[in-house]
């Protein structure tokens, strides 16, 4: 993609250097290198170790995105050092220096080298990474359906990189959260037919109050993921199968939760924020507002609501009743809510398997991917 | 020259936090702008159906697309809630990428008569109200119209998770850098921008039933980081952090152990204090912590050119 006959520029990048072993305060190092701008930060960072400073500590090996070793973070995003081309990189640094720290959440040996150790090949052994085969395990190969064998490809893309675990936001605040790449390995096992113990994997996964249920939707992991593997996606996956299929109701309110909202705009079309609240904690039905762990969490949670109420800020006619839309087009939604939840299978569109339409044009794809409307 | 949109308002700014829509309200008209508001269309999902039943999600948004598709003269769809836009994105990229899908999805929706119609000739374009504001009305334009520059107001932006990510979905890259936005309105407005660690992380909120620690560690990090930044307000253009960084704030507070103080505004509430709105048609009294400093520099404004 990078045209190949540029002639070598000079690219200045900012080290954050750091030794846990002297006791000094980490702190930052410039080096100006020169290299043709199609290659990448990694022979930059090399360069810089070879010609100005043969402390620098970084970890790479195969140089071509395969073998997950050179995770970094590029003017503050997770990337793999040996993916991320110099010029791409200057085009997006504040202020033309291209600034390389290490990845986060995880605690740094040496300058850009962190402890996978740790943080995540702990997680990793944590989801019980491999198969535990049905019985009796056949004499030759299991004979699978090749659509479920596809359907797990995508997290078999992983590399263990780290990236997503960097950037985790739910694992910044609750250092104990299982994590993305670590739930990718999860669903891995999970969606595979020959496995014996997917009933208790995703028990043990949504009960543990920092499974599947920690995850905040902030699509950071999806961003940072340089194979494509979506992790976030397959938590979700992992929580369609655990509450749909295998009906396991965990103690993070979870599953009641994704019951409470989905049955509250079957039966109004809007969110109803109030009920919400309460049905997760206590249950899916209009009464779950009056089980004891609704109650509790109602009563935590009364002085906010009062002077939520006092200032103006929700109407109480809303805060109690909620909001509906009309009749007719609540019939309609009640309708298409049947005719899918009928369905013998759930039908689920994954768009790494299936791929786009060869006529779209993959601009056009997105929302609001064009600046302007069509005339 | 006035911009029709079919305008989806969402549920929270219409439940939990109504001075969002009574403000989008309020300035649309100063921007030349008409809302016809979708108010046959229903909720989003904010990916929490997508998680229960994918194809049901896309269902019930392919209706709102149909619904918007059919709003005459509108040259596209407008939202003033992130969580919208994000998990409407989500659905309609599965909608566009096959024909297939589409012909089954407009299937359960034919009952009704409604049909969601990918035409390369007019696609549908959903976008929140900072993209048009940036895209379609233009910050120069925008500067013409501001009567009450943000001088000396010290605004952090807010932008939250689902209008910055994931990129490719969103229509993020050098020529669209959506992820800069706010930062670019602030400016044009007047104000003066405050970066601080917080800007593009998560406000908590999708885990606050689940773990609420958690959750309002997120909010009171932010708040925190940009009160030590400096920042007099922060603003967000999704109603759902806004739950989190506001109304939440006295807890948030709690979870991390600081005194917070950091009023939260909704994007057309910045936009229309520079339109020079006043303070209180905009809702600003009905926020959970008082932006008095906000009020103080209005009032201070106002003093100023009488």
């Amino acid at each position: 993609m990078a045209e190949t006959h540029k002639p070598p520029e000079q690219f200045t990048l900012r080290l954050r250097r750091y030794n846990p072993e002297s006791g000094d305060a980490p702190y930052w190092d410039e080096h100006t290198i020169e290299l043709e701008p199609h290659r990448s930060v990694l022979e930059g960072i090399l360069q810089a170790r070879d010609r100005f400073d043969g402390s620098i500590g970084i970890r790479c090996s195969c140089r071509q995105a395969i073998c997950g070793s050179c995770g970094i973070r590029v003017n503050g995003e997770p990337s793999l050092a040996c993916h991320t081309h110099l010029d791409a990189a200057k085009r997006g640094a504040r202020d033309g220096v291209i600034e390389i720290e290490p990845m986060g959440n995880m605690p740094v040996l040496k300058d850009l080298i962190v402890d996978m150790d740790a943080v995540h090949w702990k997680k990793i052994r944590r989801v019980t990474p491999w198969l535990l085969a049905k019985q009796p395990v056949p004499e030759r190969e299991y004979i699978v359906e090749k659509e479920a064998m596809v359907d797990v490809t995508q997290t078999m893309a992983c590399i263990q990189c780290g990236a997503c675990v960097s950037d985790c936001l739910a694992m910044e605040v609750d250092p104990g959260f299982i994590g993305p790449a670590a739930l990718a390995k999860a669903y891995r096992f999970v969606g595979d037919p020959r496995d014996a113990e997917r009933h208790e994997r995703l028990e043990d996964l949504s009960q543990d109050p920092q499974g599947i249920y920690d995850c905040t939707h902030c699509f950071k992991c999806v961003e940072a993921c340089p194979k494509d593997v979506n992790p976030m996606g397959q938590i979700m996956r992992l929580r369609r199968i655990a509450g749909e299929d295998e009906e396991i109701v965990d103690a993070n309110n979870g599953h009641r939760h994704e019951q409470a909202f989905t049955s509250l705009i079957r039966d109004y079309g809007l969110n109803h924020e109030a009920e919400l609240l309460s049905r997760s904690y206590g249950g899916d039905s209009w009464f779950g507002k009056f089980h004891p762990a609704a109650a509790k969490e109602l009563l935590s949670s009364l002085p906010i609501v009062i002077r939520g109420v006092l200032k103006g800020k929700m109407n109480p006619k809303i805060a109690i009743l909620g909001h509906k839309i009309g009749k007719d087009d609540l019939n309609s939604v009640k309708r298409i809510y049947q005719t899918v939840e009928s369905r013998p299978e759930r039908y689920e569109l994954n768009l790494y398997i299936s791929g786009e339409d060869e006529d779209n044009e993959p601009a056009a794809t997105a929302a609001g991917t064009e600046g302007s409307p069509q005339a | 020259m006035s911009m029709k949109v079919a305008y989806w308002p969402g549920c929270v700014s219409r439940g939990f936090t109504p001075e969002l829509h009574g403000s989008m309200a309020k300035v649309a008209p100063l921007l030349d702008i008409e809302l016809v508001e979708l108010s046959r269309a229903n909720c989003c999902g904010a990916g929490v159906i997508a998680e229960h039943n994918q194809e049901l999600a896309d269902t019930l948004n392919a209706r709102t697309f149909a619904l918007a598709q059919q709003v005459d003269g509108a040259e596209l769809m407008m939202n003033i809630c992130s969580t919208c836009q994000g998990a409407q994105s989500e659905c309609q990229e599965r909608l566009d990428a096959s024909a297939e899908y589409r012909s089954h999805i407009n299937d359960t929706l034919a009952p009704e008569g409604l049909s969601y119609e990918k035409d390369p000739a007019r696609p549908l374009t959903n976008k929140n109200f900072l993209w048009l504001l940036v895209e379609e009305i233009g910050l120069d334009n925008l500067r013409g119209l501001v009567k009450r520059p943000l001088t000396n107001l010290k605004v952090g932006p807010f932008y939250g998770c689902y209008i910055v990510r994931p990129r490719k979905r969103l229509g993020i890259d050098s020529e669209h850098p959506r992820e800069h936005y706010l930062h670019q309105l602030i400016q044009a407005l007047g104000g003066t921008v405050i970066d601080y660690a917080g800007m593009r992380k998560c406000c908590g909120f999708p885990i606050i039933t689940m773990n609420k620690q958690a959750s309002l560690k997120q909010a009171g990090t932010h708040l925190a980081d940009a009160q030590d930044a400096e920042a007099d307000c922060l603003v967000t253009p999704c109603p759902l952090c806004h739950l989190n960084l506001d109304l939440q704030q006295p807890m948030a507070a709690k979870a991390v152990g600081r005194e917070l103080d950091m009023p939260v505004l909704h994007l057309p509430q910045l936009v229309g204090l520079a339109l020079g709105l006043d303070p209180k048609e905009l809702g600003l009294g009905r926020h959970m912590v008082r932006p008095t400093s906000v009020i103080d520099w209005s009032t201070a404004i106002v003093g100023a050119a009488a």
